[in-house]
């Protein structure tokens, strides 16, 4: 079995875990062994149908009060409880903020391996191959894992979401207990930013301004760009977050984020090799720079070579007409 | 209030990577090496720590000899003392193996540390493993990708970025923190520190001392691949009007590379 942890934003399972289902699902089915999704909180039954329709075969309900809130040590301790009655071959986390602190935890509890951001799962003599990059993208390394359960997080934005079919499947309740005492840290409040714009690594398509822009004030140009898609973010060079010009978590890059949109869009970026590492398995890249020179159009599907500030608007425009047709 | 950072040696940021296909590794000639950055906001967060609260900042690096070069650079930041744990192997990107190594010096060799101070991930490896490990390891409690942190008593709440907002976390301590970009801005070494820092003695603990068994300090990870990404071509490059060219790329984008 192998079996994928769905997370759970805002009262629904989040895209990301989905994707890691529908990958599930595939390799599962080159290995001959069945899909399942396991459910962590307080009342997340409700979820079960969404798990189904992506491909599960079975979901587990690990449902308690002490779960309501996050908490990477109660968590943790479910799903070891989960592994050692479910006992899957593999356990897939999507690489989210909550993957990302869980996943760890959940494999050195069990004493496993843990192969972290993968882009790519492969099938190999029946044992799963996982691909992930290292330097932020500057080599990418493929292994194996030792032991078993194999534990995993999944990019997201890289795994193609399968289709969604009506399904229903068995759900198995499970019951864990959390001991009084355990859980010395959880989460208590989550605070969400007040524009809600998408995050950079789960954005369709990502627009990103450096020191080309000039100023803070004219990230203004390329956030109206960005409105016109349904699901853009908007990036940033570090340069032009090391200025104060915008919010690290915004950064795309080896100390920022790597990020793989289908539409990456550099405006007045350089391109430094920091830079390049992060967002170079976009789909397609597209640059705006005024120096024939910058290190971007090499790496670039189109440029333009040109003033942004006469581009950007233009090409809004441009967008909105195009895409309204 | 003490305080244990923990840092790695890595190549810096603007490196251009080459491999060693036969060995499947990283080729290490000619790289400039580095404390890892996000290590470098743990440093400093220790340091403002101890300036507001007391107590000491004890840096510990697990790896060959040329890491004392980066553990030199924290006492210069400022840190009290700092520690080699001498690991010879060679980069085996198993963030279990090296999070077994250090809750066992943490056990051993470090026992009343209130504060264990990690970089939310090395830069290279990216595992973002082995805190969240320890932590397990351990029995505490963490808060990682953190970017402002309180400490109160024997509490703390530390922020924490997640998708498109953040998360308030409260700890008991002792616990686990990494901290990401934006946590803080990190001092720079002062010549005083740089001196003092040469003078220090920099104790190595032997991985023989913290009594691992084979099995423990075995890789989970079997590396059966390494490669850089095929370079991408440069694409076609459009000059001109402002308004033509918005117009043509828009009609590309659609017809050709058909992402709109």
């Amino acid at each position: 079995m192998i079996a994928v942890f769905m997370e759970k934003r805002d009262g629904k399972i989040k895209k990301s875990s989905l994707e890691a289902l529908s990958e599930a699902k595939r390799r599962a089915g080159e290995m001959g062994v069945e899909t399942a999704a396991i459910l962590v909180g307080d009342a997340v039954a409700d979820l079960a149908p969404a798990a189904f329709g992506r491909g599960a075969a079975k979901v587990y309900l690990i449902e308690n009060n002490y779960l309501a809130d996050y908490s990477s040590q109660a968590y943790a301790l479910a799903l070891a409880e989960f592994v050692r009655e479910a006992k899957p071959a593999a356990i897939f986390f999507a690489g989210t903020a909550m993957g990302r602190d869980l996943a760890p935890r959940v494999a050195a509890r069990l004493g496993a391996g843990l192969a972290s951001d993968c882009v790519k799962i492969a099938v190999k003599a029946g044992a799963l191959e996982f691909t992930r990059p290292i330097y932020a993208g500057k080599a990418f390394l493929s292994l194996t894992l030792r032991s078993t359960p194999k534990v995993a997080t999944l990019r997201p934005n890289v795994f193609p979401l399968g289709e969604a079919v009506p399904g229903a499947g068995e759900v198995i309740k499970m019951d864990v207990t959390v001991p009084d005492g355990t859980v010395k840290g959880r989460v208590t409040e989550v605070i969400k930013e007040e524009s809600a714009e998408v995050d950079v690594t789960e954005a369709d398509m990502v627009i990103s301004g450096g020191r080309g822009l000039k100023g803070p004030e004219n990230f203004a140009l390329l956030r109206d760009l960005a409105a016109v898609f349904p699901r853009a973010a908007v990036g940033a060079s570090r340069s032009a977050v090391d200025s104060g010009w915008i919010g690290h978590s915004h950064q795309v890059g080896q100390t920022g984020k790597t990020v793989s949109p289908n539409l990456y869009i550099a405006v007045g970026i350089s391109g430094a090799i920091q830079h390049l590492a992060g967002m170079s398995s976009s789909k397609v890249i597209v640059a705006v720079n005024k120096d024939a020179e910058a290190p971007i159009f090499k790496v670039a599907d189109y440029g333009i070579l040109g003033d942004l500030f006469e581009v950007v608007p233009r090409l809004k425009d441009e967008l909105k007409k195009a895409l309204a047709e | 209030m003490n305080i244990l950072v923990f840092v790695k040696r890595v190549p810096d940021t603007e490196s251009r990577i080459r491999i060693q296909h036969e060995t499947k590794s990283i080729v290490e000639d000619g790289l400039n090496f580095v404390v890892s950055p996000y290590d470098e906001y743990a440093v400093e967060e220790a340091l403002k720590l101890r300036e507001a609260k007391g107590g000491t900042v004890r840096v510990v690096s697990v790896g060959k000899d040329e890491a004392v070069a980066v553990l030199r650079k924290c006492l210069a930041m400022g840190a009290d003392e700092a520690f080699l744990v001498k690991d010879d192997s060679p980069e085996t990107y198993d963030g279990l193996r090296t999070a077994r190594i250090i809750a066992r010096a943490v056990e051993r060799k470090f026992a009343g540390t209130d504060l264990l101070l990690f970089g939310k991930q090395s830069v290279g490896a990216d595992n973002s493993q082995v805190p969240a490990m320890v932590a397990e390891l351990l029995g505490l409690p963490q808060a990682t990708v953190v970017t402002k942190l309180e400490v109160e008593g024997t509490s703390a709440t530390a922020l924490r970025e997640i998708e498109g907002g953040m998360e308030k976390v409260a700890l008991a301590l002792p616990a686990v923190v990494t901290a990401q970009k934006g946590l803080n801005e990190p001092r720079y070494e002062t010549l005083k520190g740089i001196m003092a820092a040469k003078k220090k003695d920099i104790p190595v603990v032997k991985l023989e001392e913290l009594g691992l068994g084979p099995d423990e300090l075995a890789s989970q990870v079997e590396v059966t691949g390494l490669d850089v990404p095929a370079q991408r071509q440069a694409g076609r490059i459009l000059t001109g009007d402002p308004a033509e060219t918005a117009r043509e790329l828009v009609r590309l984008l659609r017809t050709e590379a058909k992402v709109i």
